[in-house]
């Protein structure tokens, strides 16, 4: 066993350790278990929100996208000043209607705001379909660090089965107070790492930053801004509006907030989670430095990037450092995802089954017990389709998160004042716009594919935009139909009532 | 707060602006690529102008049914 091994497996007992013990203490009912009680502070709020900027999406996909596509990475610095800016007046509201309601999770939420049990199934369906590509996401990286960081100590397999028992264990022990203590952890050391390899390896390389982007330039001109076609500017604008929308429709995003002590907890999190996302910079300088260091890898082993030249820079131990900081990337993030999951499945699925087949409504104590065994299961369904292989971390989420951004529009309406969309226009919207985001995923069309008289200045739009805005018109439509029918059958009943 | 909130415009029209009118790679802007600076600088905004924001609503003052 290497060094570099030992450094990985004493990090993951430490996160063990941690997660198990955030649960001294207190008595882990399903409120306890999913939203902490809602008493989080700032700081666990902060550190909850920010675990999902350092996942293996960034440590892994934000290099090697980098280190693939230049300038085009960039458009992860965008979405985040957006979606801060957005969750000052998003957020509070959702709180304060699930503090109100003692709601636990994103379907409790819609089917509470529309009064409609098939929307909150719905919407916990469209939960468990995105959060499966996310959490393969994280497992998928989990055997590459794990890897590649042990020197092939540890098979990819064997990689991804030691962190998904560990994430596991301290899930079903701890739920939330889990991961927000983990987090602890992760966020001092993957800052640590990122900022120390985002300064050294330009400097050990190139000189310094600026000499690193003079050479890239030298070396492959326009590869640092945005190419005329393709991941266009207006690729990048409509691929930042699409994951903003989406990035608090997240279920264990969303989840997260309602872990909230007060609403003021929640926007400070605008002005701070900023500062923390100014770190992507530093993961960006480790993929450029790989750029001319590390050149050929392509397609999926550009996520390989920021391994690959530190295996080639570094000592061993140095390497194992790295490793344990991206296995916490993979498995904090992966105690939330799988977390939102389960009790996704017990609370919204599971409860409205039992009801729907004439048994006596489930109470917590037992829809928490379903949701902590639900746990190892899903877990498993990951890990088979983790196994299987597969597409780049980036554009795997991509997918998903076309996904949970059709949810926004329905949000968006609950929240107005007006009350614009009927339950059967939020059912129907969000349908159309799934059912265009799977077609559009399984034919690979572009916006070009679809209108071919479209402007060529707009042919790079992502095509996401497609379904939303079939999303919106659809739930328009219907609520005009549906809430005309209402008026109308009002009417008659008060004009048979007067007869 | 009712105007200082419309500050919050500023960053995101920066961010989605940016890609259109700052597409370039030089010149270099605190030793950066000119898109990327740009984009990082956003983001600095963004940090900035939020706690404006939130400094000026008076739902955030200490002592706030």
């Amino acid at each position: 066993m290497n060094i570099s091994l030992i450094l990985i497996f004493g990090t993951m007992l430490l996160a063990l350790w941690l997660g198990i013990r955030a649960q001294r203490g207190k008595d882990m009912s399903l409120e306890q278990w999913t939203v902490a009680g809602r008493g989080f502070g700032a700081g666990l709020v902060f550190l909850l929100m920010a675990g999902e900027i350092y996942t293996t999406f960034v440590f892994l996909g934000g290099s090697g996208f980098a280190y693939g596509v230049g300038g085009p990475a960039y458009y992860m610095l965008g979405f985040g000043s957006l979606s801060f800016v957005l969750s000052y007046w998003l957020l509070p509201p959702i709180w304060r209607f699930a503090k109100t309601h003692s709601l636990l999770s994103q379907p409790d939420f819609f089917a509470k705001k529309f009064n409609s049990p098939a929307l909150g199934i719905l919407v916990a369906l469209v939960g468990v379909v995105a959060l499966m590509p996310y959490l393969v996401l994280q497992l998928k990286g989990l055997g590459i660090i794990v890897s590649v960081a042990s020197y092939s100590g540890l098979s990819s397999t064997q990689g991804v089965w030691i962190g998904a028992i560990v994430t596991v264990i301290y899930v079903m022990v701890s739920g939330v107070h889990g991961s927000a203590w983990t987090s602890v952890l992760k966020d001092f050391l993957v800052l640590a790492v990122a900022i120390f390899l985002g300064l050294y390896l330009p400097w050990h390389y190139y000189g310094g930053i600026t000499s690193m982007f003079e050479a890239i330039e030298h070396a492959k001109p326009g590869f640092l801004a945005l190419p005329a076609t393709g991941k266009s500017a207006v690729w990048m604008t409509s691929t930042v509006l699409l994951t903003t929308l989406g990035f608090y429709m997240w279920p264990h995003m969303f989840m997260a907030s309602f872990t909230a002590k007060s609403e003021q907890n929640l926007r400070r999190n605008a002005y701070t989670l900023p500062i923390y996302q100014m770190m992507l910079l530093f993961v960006f300088f480790v993929g450029f430095a790989a750029v001319l260091q590390i050149p050929g890898l392509t397609g999926p082993d550009i996520d390989l990037a920021l391994f690959k030249i530190s295996l080639a820079t570094f000592d061993p131990w140095v390497v194992g450092i790295i490793g344990a900081a991206g296995v916490l990337t993979a498995i904090v993030p992966g105690s939330m995802i799988l977390m939102a999951v389960s009790t996704l499945l017990a609370n919204n699925v599971y409860r409205a089954w039992r009801t729907s087949t004439g048994n006596a409504e489930a109470d917590n104590q037992h829809i928490g017990r379903v949701a902590k065994l639900a746990a190892p299961l899903v877990m498993l369904a990951g890990l088979w389709f983790t196994l299987q292989g597969g597409q780049t971390i980036v554009s795997l989420l991509l997918m998903a998160y076309s996904l949970v951004t059709q949810l926004f529009p329905a949000l968006l309406a609950s929240l107005l004042p007006s009350k614009p969309v009927s339950k059967a226009g939020a059912i129907t919207g969000i349908l159309v716009g799934e059912a265009t985001v799977a077609a559009l995923s399984v034919t690979k069309m572009t916006i070009a594919d679809l209108i071919p008289f479209i402007p060529d200045a707009l042919k790079d739009t992502n095509v996401g935009v497609v379904a939303l805005a079939l999303n919106v018109v659809a739930m328009l439509l219907v609520s005009v139909v549906t809430r005309s029918g209402v008026k109308q059958g009002s009417q008659s009943l008060q004009a048979d009532s007067v007869a | 707060m009712s105007a200082v909130r419309y500050l919050a415009l500023v960053p995101v029209a920066s961010v989605m602006l940016g890609p259109f009118f700052c597409n370039r790679v030089t010149p270099f802007l605190f030793g950066l690529p000119f898109l990327l600076s740009w984009m990082a600088l956003s983001l600095a905004m963004t940090s900035v102008v939020m706690y404006i924001v939130y400094r000026f609503d008076p739902r955030n003052a200490p002592g706030y049914q």
